[in-house]
């Protein structure tokens, strides 16, 4: 899959400069039970759709950067820095019915 | 001889230069042609008509595109194979072979095949022939091998050596094709303001203009193309579309383009005719009789042309007009009327209506042909005519070369008054121009051209009201041009009823029979179809095949063409060298700033990672030796080394490791383990406070990377920190100076104060040695007194001499392996797995969940101290002195593996073997007898969970 992403600090590159660091999950803020440990460590979303997502500039800077892109057809909506990111929403918890 | 032979006279927009004679060999034999000419076209203008034997059955075949874009012609050109004859220009000197036949091509023992051996092989033989008797299958496996295949690669390739450089160009339209479409496009768009690149695969831009008398206007396009500012790369294929995409060959460069929008005007291939012995010699598409004529002035003789449309009279004026003698077109439309045969009668061609080959026949090459009359299903209806003739030009209906534009998302559908599948439904981005668009006329073309690019542009936001009018204007007249041309549409196989191979797939020997005959066995899909007869898997791509191949199935299946449909379109479009993707050899190796000490002292050198270390100096066990009983010297430059700094660099590493490093005094270090949210060791490394503020971090050398972006990460996420991050691994060596004697010879080097009181275990100290700062840690990896000294790269060398002049001995990788397995120091990622929690590994010490401070793989951590875990690291000893391989499992009583051996080694100092292992925390207690099972050998170890030497640390403390 071939396109291109922005980098905060430097631009307009090639995909492949970049490290990818997987889909974006808030850390729990509290003490999280067994199961909900395990849904925070091992379960993403894994959306058909719009995933916000971790970036490193590899080949560039090394700064890391939150990334929205649409795992369908990789239209990326935006990149920022994590301090200039729009608010999280739901795309922040993984949507996963455990079994039992 | 002369060049001369079988040429026409001089026309003015012929590719060859009649005053330059160029030389070269073909088969041994000395032959001329001009500058200008292909391998073909200077052959055939001396009687050449053979090129190639095909791939399957050995039969020779001729010319059939003139544009190296078929697999007719493949021949080896100073020993490269592949090479396409009738598109590669002549050079002074080269020497040019023949491929595919034995012992030459006028002779091919290989025609057995032909003649005999059918039966063998029809569609995929391979599943049925040549499988029993099972113990003949490596003679069968020879005998194919050496009779598969187009030509030889030379074994040593050392003169090849591929230098390609990567180039990456954005741009704001990209136009692949550079015919009368693409430059109109070309021309406009950047007439309007915008950056365009231009790719066009021929030596020239100018596409089917060149043959056709319109070489003149190609170069005044092209011109005010370069003067409006586009760039106009020539012999220079677009290889694929890639979400956007275009890699670009040329040459030496491989050009990465990305555009914002793409201009498709690929133009289109004209397809064969299918008929008996439709690939003798002299059977030719009637572009490219029209291009061996127009472009090399090169004769096919007495010519008979045959079509299903316009193109055909066209082409048959024009080559008269060139001097060629046509004697009559055939024109499978029965009422074909209008200017053309008027002009055609005039000149004195026959136009035979209603007709088409049904039969070539000639014994090496082409001597006549036979045209009759067909009914639906292609069977002569009447007595077919015999007409004499050199060359036959077929035209069947020339196809859009859609491949571009079905890559970026667009679907071929069957238009069946064009009788071709047509690109629809292409992507926004995309805009098709020209013939590849259903425009077959001059005009048409460069309009539909013109409209591309400027749309093109307007995309882009450039243009202003005038360009606005002149789109509008333009649009309309083509929609006021309208349709597309009157076809007829030829029959699957045009036949008399008798034998003699109908191919329908020249490249991989493709009969009409056989795609009939797998469509019976039930490969009766094209996609099934494809891949059971593999018609349109040879060199070119199905580029003369694919609808030929279609009809076929269609009329087997009685299924409409359109239903059959297309297989997919992939790249790369045009066979393309590894070594031209590959780009500029190179291979990254780091060298720490001592390396070249290592190579003088004859090191054996080798990989580690991305670096080059030294594995030992010539006698591993007596380097081993001498750190124990004097000292040794090992450069570990390697180590990732991190500077965390900041008022909340404290805080940071208490997140980050599983035990407190905020406590940590200045001046003192320890150890730490680096943990997964899943509470898995990654890595592990020491940390050293060097003040208030700032800490010295090592982890792994194969870790470095990682661990680097571990922490950038958490740093990312927890902005409200104030710490910073400097990675200084590349920008600082590191010396280990380890051995009973180190604390003299460093002495020796220092004024610092290295008594046990002031310097002692666990202590970091900025000394200065032999006049260079160091930052001097006191720690122990490989188990003797020792200091890890790290300095500056650039002063390494002079401080690896300092220490080596001392009387300290290098000693390399696989000492330092036999030490530390000595002490059980593990190796993350060969001690461990990525299973592995602290627990596991004996590193409890190392996790505090008594510290208040939340960290990484806290909760997981919390979780495995409740339990047991599931594996333990043990040592082990092997009484008899056998040396397990690293992997070896350890095996219970019944022979079930209960764990796995994970280092090992002879360890000189204690006379025996010594090892780490894996196994079910039953088998963890000292005393306990293992069984290792090694590849076919059994012995017997005993573990034990202390270090084998020195458990207490006391030469480490002292």
């Amino acid at each position: 899959m071939s396109y291109v992403l922005e980098c905060p600090n430097c631009g307009p590159r090639e995909v492949t400069d970049f490290g990818f660091g997987g889909e974006y999950v808030e850390r729990p803020t509290e003490r999280p039970s067994f199961r909900e440990l395990n849904r925070y460590v091992y379960f993403r979303r894994n959306a058909a759709g719009v995933q916000r997502e971790w970036w490193v500039h590899r080949s560039g800077c090394g700064e890391w950067f939150l990334a929205e892109r649409d795992t369908r057809d990789n239209a990326v909506q935006w990149t920022a820095l994590p301090a200039d990111a729009p608010a999280p929403g739901a795309a922040a918890e993984p949507d996963v019915e455990l079994a039992r | 001889m002369s060049a001369v032979a079988g040429r026409l006279p001089a026309s003015p927009g012929e590719r060859i230069d009649r005053s330059r004679e160029v030389s070269f060999s073909f088969d041994g034999n000395r032959r001329l042609g001009y500058e200008g000419d292909t391998i073909v076209s200077a052959l055939y203008a001396a009687g050449q008509r053979t090129f190639s034997r095909s791939f399957k059955y050995h039969r020779r075949r001729g010319e059939l595109c003139g544009c190296g874009q078929c697999a007719n012609s493949l021949v080896t050109v100073d020993g490269a194979p592949g090479v396409r004859a009738c598109g590669e220009p002549v050079r002074e000197g080269m020497e040019v072979t023949h491929q595919n036949a034995w012992p030459s091509l006028e002779f091919d023992a290989m025609r057995a095949t032909d003649l005999f051996g059918g039966p063998f092989t029809p569609p995929g033989f391979y599943y049925k022939t040549f499988i029993k008797p099972r113990r003949l299958w490596p003679t069968y496996e020879k005998v194919l091998r050496s009779a598969a295949g187009l030509g030889r690669l030379r074994k040593r390739q050392d003169e090849r050596e591929w230098r390609t450089e990567y180039r990456r160009r954005h741009c704001d339209v990209l136009v692949v094709g550079g015919g009368l479409a693409g430059l109109s496009a070309a021309l406009r768009a950047a007439e309007m303001g915008a950056d365009v690149v231009l790719c066009e695969q021929d030596a020239e831009p100018g596409g089917a203009l060149l043959a056709e008398g319109g070489h003149e206007r190609a170069r005044d396009l092209t011109e005010r193309c370069v003067a409006a500012g586009v760039e106009v790369l020539s012999k220079a294929p677009a290889l694929g579309f890639f979400d956007g995409l275009v890699p670009v060959w040329q040459g030496d460069t491989l050009h990465q383009i990305r555009a914002t929008r793409h201009v498709a005007a690929t133009g289109t291939l004209e397809q064969p005719l299918v008929f008996h012995d439709n690939d003798l010699p002299g059977v030719m598409l009637s572009s490219g009789a029209l291009r061996l004529a127009a472009l090399y002035g090169v004769d096919p003789g007495r010519t008979v042309l045959a079509g299903v449309d316009d193109r055909a009279l066209e082409t048959a004026l024009a080559l008269s007009g060139l001097g060629v003698e046509v004697t009559a077109v055939a024109d499978l439309r029965p009422d074909a009327d209008g200017e053309l045969p008027a002009a055609l009668e005039a000149t004195g061609i026959e136009l035979i209506r209603g007709a088409t080959p049904v039969r070539a026949g000639g014994r090496k090459a082409l001597e006549g042909v036979h045209l009759s009359a067909v009914d639906a299903a292609g069977k002569a209806t009447g007595n077919p005519r015999k007409l004499e003739c050199s060359a036959l030009a077929v035209s069947g209906p020339a196809v859009p070369a859609s491949s571009l534009l079905l890559q970026s998302g667009a679907r071929a559908s069957y238009d069946e008054s064009a009788k071709v599948f047509l690109p629809t439904e292409t992507p926004s981005s995309v805009h098709p121009a020209g013939s590849v668009a259903g425009h077959d006329d001059a005009e048409g073309t460069a309009l539909s051209g013109s409209v591309a690019g400027a749309e093109a542009a307007f995309a882009l936001g450039l243009g202003e009201a005038a360009d606005r009018d002149r789109l509008a204007a333009e649009r309309g007249e083509l929609v006021a041009r309208g349709t597309l041309p009157r076809r007829a549409e030829p029959p699957a196989l045009a036949s008399d009823g008798g034998k003699g191979k109908a191919f329908v797939d020249l490249d991989e020997d493709i009969t009409v029979k056989d795609i009939r005959y797998a469509a019976e066995e039930g490969y009766d899909s094209i996609e099934l179809s494809k891949r059971y007869t593999t018609a349109t898997m040879g060199p070119s791509q199905g580029r003369y095949s694919q609808l030929p191949a279609v009809r076929a199935l269609a009329e087997q299946t009685e299924l409409s063409i359109g239903e059959v449909g297309l297989t997919t379109a992939r790249p790369p479009w045009t066979p393309v060298p590894l070594g031209v993707l590959a780009g500029r050899p190179f291979e990254a190796a780091k060298r720490s700033s001592i390396h070249s000490r290592h190579r003088e002292l004859d090191a054996d050198i080798r990989w580690a990672g991305d670096w080059r270390r030294a594995y030992d100096y010539g006698d591993a066990e007596a380097e081993t030796m001498a750190v124990h009983e004097k000292a040794g010297l090992i450069d570990v430059s390697t180590l990732g080394k991190l500077i965390v700094r900041g008022p909340d660099a404290g805080e940071l590493l208490d997140r980050l490791y599983p035990n407190r490093m905020s406590t940590l005094k200045p001046g003192r270090i320890r150890y730490g383990v680096i943990v997964s949210e899943a509470g898995r060791i990654t890595d592990d490394g020491t940390v050293c406070r060097l003040d208030e503020e700032s800490f010295y971090v090592t982890t792994t050398s194969s870790g470095a990377g990682a661990v680097e972006q571990w922490f950038t990460w958490w740093m990312a996420c927890w902005p409200e920190l104030d710490v910073s991050l400097t990675d200084v691994t590349q920008g600082v060596s590191a010396i280990n100076i380890a051995g009973p004697e180190a604390r003299q010879m460093l002495a020796g080097l220092t004024e610092a104060d290295l008594d046990n009181e002031a310097f002692s275990y666990l202590d970091g100290r900025e000394i200065e040695i032999a006049g260079i700062t160091c930052l001097a840690l006191r720690i122990g990896f490989v188990g003797e007194l020792g200091y890890e000294l790290h300095c500056a790269a650039p002063h390494g060398r002079a401080l690896w001499d300092a220490l080596h002049g001392a009387g300290a001995r290098p000693f390399g990788l696989e000492p330092q392996r036999i030490l530390r397995l000595q002490k059980m120091h593990i190796l993350v990622g060969q001690d461990t797995d990525s299973e592995m929690t602290p627990y596991g590994a004996n590193l409890g010490f190392a996790v505090k969940l008594d510290k208040e401070q939340d960290f990484i793989g806290r909760w997981a951590l919390e979780h495995s101290a409740e339990q047991a875990p599931p594996q333990a690291l043990v040592g082990f000893s092997c009484p008899d002195g056998t040396v397990p391989t690293e992997g070896a499992a350890v095996v219970d009583a019944a022979g079930t593996v209960v764990g796995q051996v994970t280092s090992a080694r002879l360890a000189p100092k204690l006379g025996r073997s010594i090892g780490l292992a894996m196994v079910d925390p039953e088998l963890a207690e000292s005393g306990t007898a293992l069984t290792i099972s090694d590849r076919d050998k059994r012995f017997a170890a005993t573990v034990t969970t202390e270090p084998f030497y020195d458990p207490e640390g006391e030469l480490l403390r002292s």
